[in-house]
């Protein structure tokens, strides 16, 4: 016997630091952690109410957990790809100095290009 | 209201998850987030398995703690972050906490409300593993081969988008050099 509102509430705790993390952090790196704590919180949500409700199809919640891992890697393999080629063109990996508007002249005038990714 | 020690093993490791989970998001030191990270996630699959979902939480172990959070630390490195505390990591933080707070304390007011202290029986454990397989590849057989092919896309995205010379202007094609003309 146990009391499904515990994990729940560690669910939901976990959502919420990880909503913060993602709010506040510059660095792109520590911003995917704070993404992971929250794909963890869902998973944990899905593998409670797996255990803790009769479901007509048995197992879902956890067959939908491991599919929600799956899309977790192949979202932090494309998400440090991009995280490593903005290193490469900026230096830096400040989420809040990435440039909203066509940087290519920028670039190409900056002083980052002679060592950087097409020299 | 009696408590059974299954309650105080979800208890022990959600506070723990918890607790190293908000370390990770507030430590000043980009290794040590990594770290945290890391106690977090195995913690959360320590509740997996006293949720008796073994397969889920030995997946979790090998791929959350194993391969994505080598892959974070292998970033955090490759990004030349300094060793010790570094500043400038955050920005402002009263609205991050409200929006966090908020999502937080909303969703477990939610589930508190739904759940209160109900107690559910937990399921016989007996070859759970071949259950799981069984369902995963009679009902979600779909779904798992276009995961497959998802998998395929991440990998090749990731490889192109690591490769400078596909997909780039003309006139920076050109200053590439010879040779990389497509």
């Amino acid at each position: 016997m146990i009391h499904p509102v515990i994990p729940y509430l560690v669910a939901a705790g976990l959502f919420g630091l990880g909503a913060y993390g993602v709010l506040v952090r510059r660095n792109a790196v520590l911003l995917l952690m704070a993404v992971e704590l929250m794909l963890n919180a869902v998973n944990l949500v899905l593998v409670t109410a797996d255990t803790t409700v009769r479901a007509a199809l048995p197992l879902g919640g956890q067959v939908f957990a491991l599919f929600v891992i799956v899309l977790a890697a192949a979202e932090i393999g494309v998400g440090l790809a991009l995280v490593l080629q903005m290193y490469r063109l900026r230096q830096s990996i400040a989420v809040d100095e990435v440039p909203l508007s066509d940087p290519e002249t920028e670039q190409l005038a900056g002083p980052t290009v002679g060592s950087g990714v097409w020299g | 209201m009696t408590v059974q020690p299954a309650d105080v093993l979800l208890g022990a490791l959600g506070a723990l998850a918890l607790g190293a989970g908000a370390l990770a998001v507030t430590t000043r030191q980009l290794v040590r987030a990594g770290l945290w990270l890391v106690v977090a996630l195995g913690a959360v699959a320590g509740e997996y398995l006293v949720l008796t979902a073994e397969f889920v939480a030995w997946v979790q172990v090998l791929l959350y703690v194993g391969a994505v959070v080598v892959l974070l630390l292998f970033a955090v490195m490759l990004t030349r972050a300094p060793i010790g505390a570094s500043a400038g990591l955050d920005r402002t933080r009263w609205p991050a906490v409200l929006v966090g707070g908020g999502a937080g304390v909303g969703l477990a007011a939610l589930l508190v409300y739904a759940y209160r202290w109900s107690t559910v029986p937990l399921p016989a454990s007996d070859n759970a593993t071949g259950r799981i397989g069984a369902q995963l590849f009679r009902s979600w057989v779909l779904p798992f081969e276009v995961l497959s092919v998802l998998l395929l896309a991440a990998l090749v995205s990731a490889v192109v988008v690591s490769r400078p010379d596909i997909g780039a202007r003309p006139e920076a094609r050109a200053n590439a050099g010879p040779g990389e003309r497509a």
